[in-house]
């Protein structure tokens, strides 16, 4: 037998010498330049880190080309980020250029620090999941691929953090980002009777639904749904593989935005609806960049500096922001699920 | 080879942005599971839609998780993902490595999988993408023969996460990595057996920065903070002004309690510590100039998670303040309490959150042993709809 239950490896053997030495004694840092930062600590030793944007999706072959770049430069450590980027941790700063020198040769992006485009959090899509409403790697690469030049360079007026997530399940709980890109299913399922009076338990798949759209029929010992009442979740297919609910014609993808999990001057935030619908379009989804892209070129112009996409909008107003980046306003903006009320305007202050 | 025969996912070669179809395709000159994962993605790309099968249940011995059975729907057109399965595994604190650790994991997934991974999933698992049910338990057993355990999958507790915390960070109140593997250890049979209502997701976060989103995404989010005033190197202040920064127009304008002022006259920091809510701010934009205060602890908060089923809620603070030294009991008591009262309690795939929304948060704090505190709340209730214990009242009976 293995071992089992004993954890993940401990961490004290993953750091390198220099973050032992100064583990915990930081004094503090500056951003050399997009992707280079330098940490000093109180003993006065540095640690310059490299950040490399990645595809996440990694194969081992590449992965040992991390590594050998980490052994040449970092002494064999590495470390990722919550956001999927590679970090080299360098304690000789003359090492700096001669890595990021190899590291672009490979032909991979050195920034998303501070200002920059930072990478984006995703989903697996159709690479991997059983419930999604479109695919998450091709989209992030088509993204990412417009943003490029704002992932290497500090040039925006705060830090912008774009999450996609392939259903409303949120893998990627995409909910609190400056901007959210939201696979989504815009009809209701199909009940397989025969397929479900065999596979799921019908109590289950009744309690799944967040609005009350599902009945029992225990005529046909399974279920109904009831149309009008149905926001097309997926929640129930996930429950069961009978409630058929992916529609190629009609799925598609809904853009959020203003969200923040920072609590640096605003307290956190949700991200809200910009765009209800936009069609999947493989293998680059062209309205979803020039959307994306047209949102940050907006919020870039109009921000102050050090103003999230959240912030500025709830300066100027969300009135202002639709008439800013002349998005239609529609009847699906207006909340009706069970927190709607707050969300109503009870003041006759407002912008034109 | 698969010269052509994907069009479609091939147009996403091109582009600056390191090319996931490239590693697929890297993968698939030694690993056939990866060509037919592209064949079948390209299928998606012409269809718009998936073609992967609903779950099913895999696993290796002695554990109820950590692997996500995954099964291809055409496995007459893409016999190789016919068993396609997702295993994973439970990262270092912070995401630091060895590459002597990295290649390792390397060699056994070469041996065993596609080839292909994740690093990392958006939870924070190593994710290893793809093998058959015939070498997921030799799978496992390589990965813990090289000292690699399972993350949390299902109705348990997942797989806990942490920013680099004290490791590079001078913001860390909080020692992070510890905290997330001491914990992770405390509760890994939580973690290993699912055996609960539904998920249930830890994150620490060494300020209020939040860099692991603990706040958004996790069911227990510990975030780093201090009681007193910041520290402040009024010399070093001085330094960012005179280096250009606006500090009236990017500090003390964003403060959002105005407990900051700039004396430009004497070149002075003034802080008003009663009035700073610790979000940040000031000591983001002069990190050598301010630190956090001297007594350091953390906020607790619990409930937050995306939208399905009641909608996607923020945590919410539950305690305040909590000094966290090794090893934790305090906190490791209290969330022993915490997940004991949920699953007593909660439906079937009912999250904390929703849990405590629906029974009142007063019933909560009551079963868990919390008391009160105005720091739970932005503002009191404007509805009277009180309800009183029954020994707070007087009764005739």
């Amino acid at each position: 037998m293995p071992r089992t239950d004993f954890g993940p490896p401990h961490y004290g053997e993953m750091l390198p010498p220099v973050i032992k030495r100064n583990y915990g004694k930081w004094a503090y840092h500056e951003i050399l330049k997009p992707g280079v930062l330098k940490h000093v600590a109180e003993s006065g030793e540095e640690v310059y880190t490299v950040r490399v944007g990645s595809a996440r999706l990694l194969s081992t072959d590449t992965i040992r080309e991390i590594c050998e770049l980490a052994d040449k430069y970092c002494d064999g450590y590495v470390r990722f980020t919550s956001r999927h980027n590679i970090e080299f941790l360098l304690s000789n700063k003359e090492n700096i250029e001669p890595l990021i020198a190899e590291v672009k040769a490979k032909g991979w992006p050195v920034g998303g620090t501070g200002t920059c485009l930072s990478n984006m959090v995703h989903t697996q899509g159709w690479i991997h999941c059983h419930t999604p409403a479109t695919d998450a790697s091709g989209i992030v690469k088509a993204v990412m691929d417009e943003l490029y030049s704002y992932f290497e360079e500090a040039k925006l007026p705060a830090k912008l953090r774009i999450a996609l997530a392939c259903c409303l399940n949120m893998c990627g709980a995409v909910h609190c980002s400056d901007i959210a890109i939201l696979g989504i299913h815009r009809t209701p399922p199909r009940v397989n009777h025969e397929m479900l009076a065999k596979v799921s338990e019908i109590p289950t798949v009744v309690a799944s639904c967040p609005t009350g759209a599902i009945r029992p029929n225990p005529k046909l010992k399974s279920v109904d749904v009831i149309e009008e009442r149905c926001m097309y979740c997926g929640n129930c297919y996930t429950m069961s593989p009978a409630m058929e609910i992916m529609d190629p014609e009609n799925d598609g993808i809904s853009i959020w935005v203003g969200g923040k999990v920072s609590n640096a001057r605003s307290a956190p935030m949700f991200s809200r609806l910009a765009i209800p619908y936009l069609p999947n379009n493989p293998p680059r989804w062209p309205e979803v960049v020039e959307a994306v892209k047209h949102l940050v070129e907006v919020w870039a112009t109009h921000a102050r500096k050090g103003e999230r996409m959240g912030e500025w909008i709830e300066r100027i107003g969300w009135e202002s922001f639709f008439k800013l980046t002349g998005i239609p306003f529609t009847d699906k903006h207006i909340d009706d699920f069970i927190f709607s009320v707050p969300t109503f305007r009870t003041t006759v202050q407002f912008r034109w | 080879m698969a010269e052509s025969r994907t069009p479609r996912v091939d147009e996403l070669e091109k582009g600056p942005w390191p090319s996931f179809v490239k590693e697929m395709k890297r993968a698939a000159e030694k690993k056939p599971a990866a060509g037919d994962l592209l064949r079948q993605l390209d299928l998606s790309y012409e269809e718009k839609v998936g073609h992967w099968k609903h779950g099913g249940i895999v696993g290796v011995r002695g554990y109820g998780g950590g692997v996500i059975g995954r099964y291809s729907n055409k496995p007459e057109e893409f016999p190789e993902i016919r068993e396609f399965h997702t295993i994973r595994v439970n990262q270092p604190s912070g995401w630091f490595y060895t590459t002597k650790a990295l290649r390792s994991l390397c060699d056994i997934w070469d041996k065993y999988g596609s080839g292909l991974t994740n690093f990392h999933g958006s939870t924070g698992d190593i994710i290893l993408l793809g093998t058959t049910t015939e070498n997921l338990q030799p799978c496992f057993d390589e990965l813990s023969d090289a000292g690699f355990d399972l993350g949390g999958s299902g109705g348990g507790l997942r797989t806990p996460s942490a920013c680099v915390g004290p490791a590079r960070c001078e913001y860390s109140c909080i020692d992070t990595l510890d905290v997330c593997h001491s914990l992770t250890l405390e509760f890994q049979d939580f973690l290993h057996r699912p055996q609960w209502p539904y998920k249930f997701k830890i994150k620490v976060s060494g300020c209020g920065n939040d860099c692991v989103a603990a706040i958004a995404r996790a069911d227990l989010a510990i975030i780093g903070t201090w009681k007193g005033p910041l520290q402040i190197n009024q010399a070093a202040v001085a330094e960012y002004v005179k280096n250009g920064l606006d500090i009236e127009e990017e500090v003390i304008e964003r403060c959002p309690t105005r407990a900051l002022a700039w004396d430009a006259a004497n070149g002075e920091l003034k802080l008003s510590a009663e009035d700073c809510v610790r979000c940040m701010h000031c000591i983001n934009r002069m990190p050598k100039a301010l630190k956090p205060g001297t007594e350091r602890g953390a906020t607790l908060l619990v409930g937050g998670k995306a939208t399905i089923l009641k909608s996607a809620f923020l945590g919410w603070v539950i305690v305040p303040f909590m000094s966290l030294t090794p090893p934790y009991t305090e906190l490791k008591d209290l969330m022993g309490r915490i997940f004991d009262w949920w699953d007593e309690n909660a439906k079937n795939r009912e999250r904390i959150g929703e849990l405590i929304y629906r029974l009142g948060m007063r019933t909560f704090l009551k079963e868990v042993g919390l008391p009160p505190v105005p720091q739970m709340v932005f503002r009191p209730r404007a509805n009277p709809y009180v309800f009183w214990w029954p020994e707070e009242v007087k009764r005739n009976a």
